[in-house]
């Protein structure tokens, strides 16, 4: 059995553990180091594991060797190792960018974040659903305490709501859970995909009653429409290196979706009949109130929350076509958006920074000290957000607009999409030319970005000039993704 | 038995349900404790119920389905984990924001009849 597959839950186990045992639990510095070379690692092990799960098919690795629909299985595909690939991507730049200050309200900082890690790369990896409800706690538990990091009203407000909201969510996946339990006998993805065909009309009911809670709940961890109102509080009032490494925790809800419904259930009748139609619709209509949120916004990291919700619709509705060209679409579209949202997260404390009292509210204020690097890379999130050319989101973008098949689906979609991006535009330019050009009062010495935050914020910038760079390989990858996770779904766990 | 355990977890629920719906953390916290007990009992009863089946392997001819077992004392520890953690959060947000209403403010008009009233 290949042992590399569990890695990336164990190694930020074990940084976490690390950093709380002496002699790290005494010296920042040290612990530091620790979490930022603890976040590189995982780089290279996710880098490693993409390259296995492209020469190699699917694995399945069996958690104390017992064997498949009994035992707890973490799968190895294309598309889990993607995301683990991009999580640790965001967890290096957050625990950088952390480390220039942000860890020092708290002793437990880098031991939460990569706890939360630990959290995410599970719910990536696990192909047994109850084991997913478990890692879903893990990054859960984590995420509050990393939320109300550094204390204040504000947070604690936002972290009320997104608690009780959470912990409703939880129930509700135990009931889903219990139902597909008792309908067909196993928890195990790969052994529930293969059973669905078999199931009697009573069992089909049972089973559609639990993807119902099922929905509910992914679509309450995506921020999908009408439960999306937790996420402009808590993403805005979060510290900017937490709301960054969070720009992926909307995605576990949308990777989820795709397990499940693209993956697991994709033969079942019921989820072409009403699952993906609701699915598409609320995308629709988490687009509209994303864009309304970002042209309400009052400041700049209100409006990247908004910006994650909105792509979220982009990426929920193109998922509910359920066809391979949409899944690679949404794969593409997942990293681009995923890395320039948690950007302009990191960018809007940076600019809030040198403006003094203005902070990142778009009203006039002190002219910004590094004009150049902080306005370069405002230009690059933003276009890249809005989808211009030469920039990762106009490929995204246009990857989805191809993803659509002709007919009513199209003339819905590409309003909706194309529609959404005048608007973004309208708003990032108005929210740019405020933050950078409406300068009033006299120049005052403010802090330059420091060398950590400059290059946590460059990991993140410069990687929408080279998605769109390696868009060639990168989309063929992609697609083979797509084909990988319908190939695997007509498998059963024996096979591997 | 079926509809004993039926009517249990109804009862539990809706009362959950209520609760939550309550504007105060400590109402939302009772609620929250009663959901996850309807939950359990609801992974119990998804393995079958059976009346005088064994626990444990072999002891008895007849015996219960283990896995609902596994699963509901994952569901215990973790939802005990989540609402002790809640409980501090509602003492923090009662510290930090003066109130135990969810949203950190209490409506205006509500406030001054309460306030007349008592």
């Amino acid at each position: 059995m290949n042992h590399l597959i569990i890695l990336p839950i164990l190694w930020p186990l074990l940084v976490a553990l690390l950093t709380m045992l002496p002699p790290f639990d005494q010296n920042l510095l040290l612990r530091r180091f620790l979490s930022v070379s603890g976040s590189a690692v995982l780089v290279v092990l996710s880098a490693l594991l993409v390259i296995q799960s492209t020469e190699e098919p699917a694995q399945l690795y069996q958690l104390g060797n017992w064997a498949a629909p009994f035992g707890i299985s973490l799968l190895l595909d294309q598309v889990s190792s993607l995301m683990l690939c991009l999580t640790s991507v965001l967890a290096l730049a957050a625990s950088l960018y952390a480390s220039s200050g942000e860890d020092e309200n708290g002793p437990f900082f880098h031991a939460l974040l990569h706890f939360q890690l630990m959290g995410i790369n599970g719910a990536f990896l696990t192909a047994d659903l109850f084991n997913l409800f478990v890692f879903f706690e893990v990054l859960l538990i984590a995420s509050y305490s990393l939320l109300i990091h550094g204390g204040g009203k504000a947070k604690t407000k936002a972290a009320v709501h997104y608690v009780i909201l959470n912990l409703v969510g939880s129930a509700l996946f135990l009931f889903a859970l219990a139902l597909i339990y008792g309908a067909s006998g196993t928890l195990n993805m790969l052994d529930l995909g293969t059973k669905v065909a078999g199931l009697s009309d009573t069992q089909l009911q049972l089973l559609q009653a639990a993807v119902a809670l099922l929905l509910v709940v992914f679509g309450l961890k995506a921020a999908l429409m009408p439960l999306h109102f937790w996420l402009g509080n808590a993403y805005s009032s979060a510290s900017p290196a937490v709301a960054a490494l969070f720009a992926i925790m909307t995605k576990v809800g949308i990777y989820s979706l795709l397990r499940v419904f693209a993956m697991v259930l994709q033969d079942a009748g019921f989820v072409a009949s009403w699952v993906f139609p609701v699915l598409w619709w609320t995308g629709l209509l988490t687009i509209v109130m994303g864009v309304l949120g970002v042209l309400a916004s009052e400041d700049l990291r209100k409006m990247a929350s908004y910006l994650v919700i909105v792509s979220v619709g982009s990426l929920v509705a193109i998922l509910s076509l359920g066809t391979p060209e949409s899944v690679q679409a949404l794969l593409y579209y997942l990293l681009h958006s995923t890395l320039a949202t948690a950007a302009l997260f990191l960018l809007a404390d940076l600019i809030a920074n040198q403006r003094g009292k203005a902070g990142d509210r778009l009203v006039n204020g002190r002219k910004i000290a590094q004009p150049v690097l902080l306005g370069t890379a405002f230009v690059v999130v933003a276009l890249s957000i809005v989808g211009m050319p030469p920039f990762s989101g106009f490929i995204g973008k246009l990857l989805l607009l191809q993803a659509v098949p002709q007919g009513s689906a199209m003339l819905w979609y590409w309003s909706f999409l194309l529609g959404s991006s005048v608007l973004l535009l309208i708003a990032l330019s108005r929210a740019g030319s405020i933050l950078f050009w409406q300068v009033s009062g006299s120049d005052v010495e403010a802090r330059l970005v420091g060398r950590r935050r400059t290059s946590a914020l460059l990991l993140l910038v410069l990687a929408s000039p080279l998605l769109s760079l390696f868009a060639g390989p990168l989309t063929a990858w992609c697609q083979a993704a797509a084909m990988q996770l319908q190939h695997i779904a007509n498998l059963n766990p024996g096979a591997f | 038995m079926e509809l004993l355990v039926a009517i249990i977890i109804g009862v539990l629920t809706c009362s959950a349900v209520f609760l939550i719906l309550r504007a105060r953390t400590f109402a939302v916290m009772l609620g929250l404790t009663m959901l996850s007990y309807a939950v359990n009992l609801f992974i119990f009863a998804s393995g079958g119920l059976k009346m005088g089946a064994g626990a444990v392997l072999k002891a008895t001819e007849d015996y219960a389905d283990p896995l609902p077992q596994a699963l509901v004392l994952t569901a215990i520890v973790i939802g005990f984990a989540m609402t002790a953690f809640l409980v501090v959060l509602s003492i923090r947000a009662r510290a930090d924001l003066g109130n135990d209403h969810v949203d950190g403010k209490l409506p205006v008009a509500k406030n001054t009849r309460q306030g007349a009233s008592s």
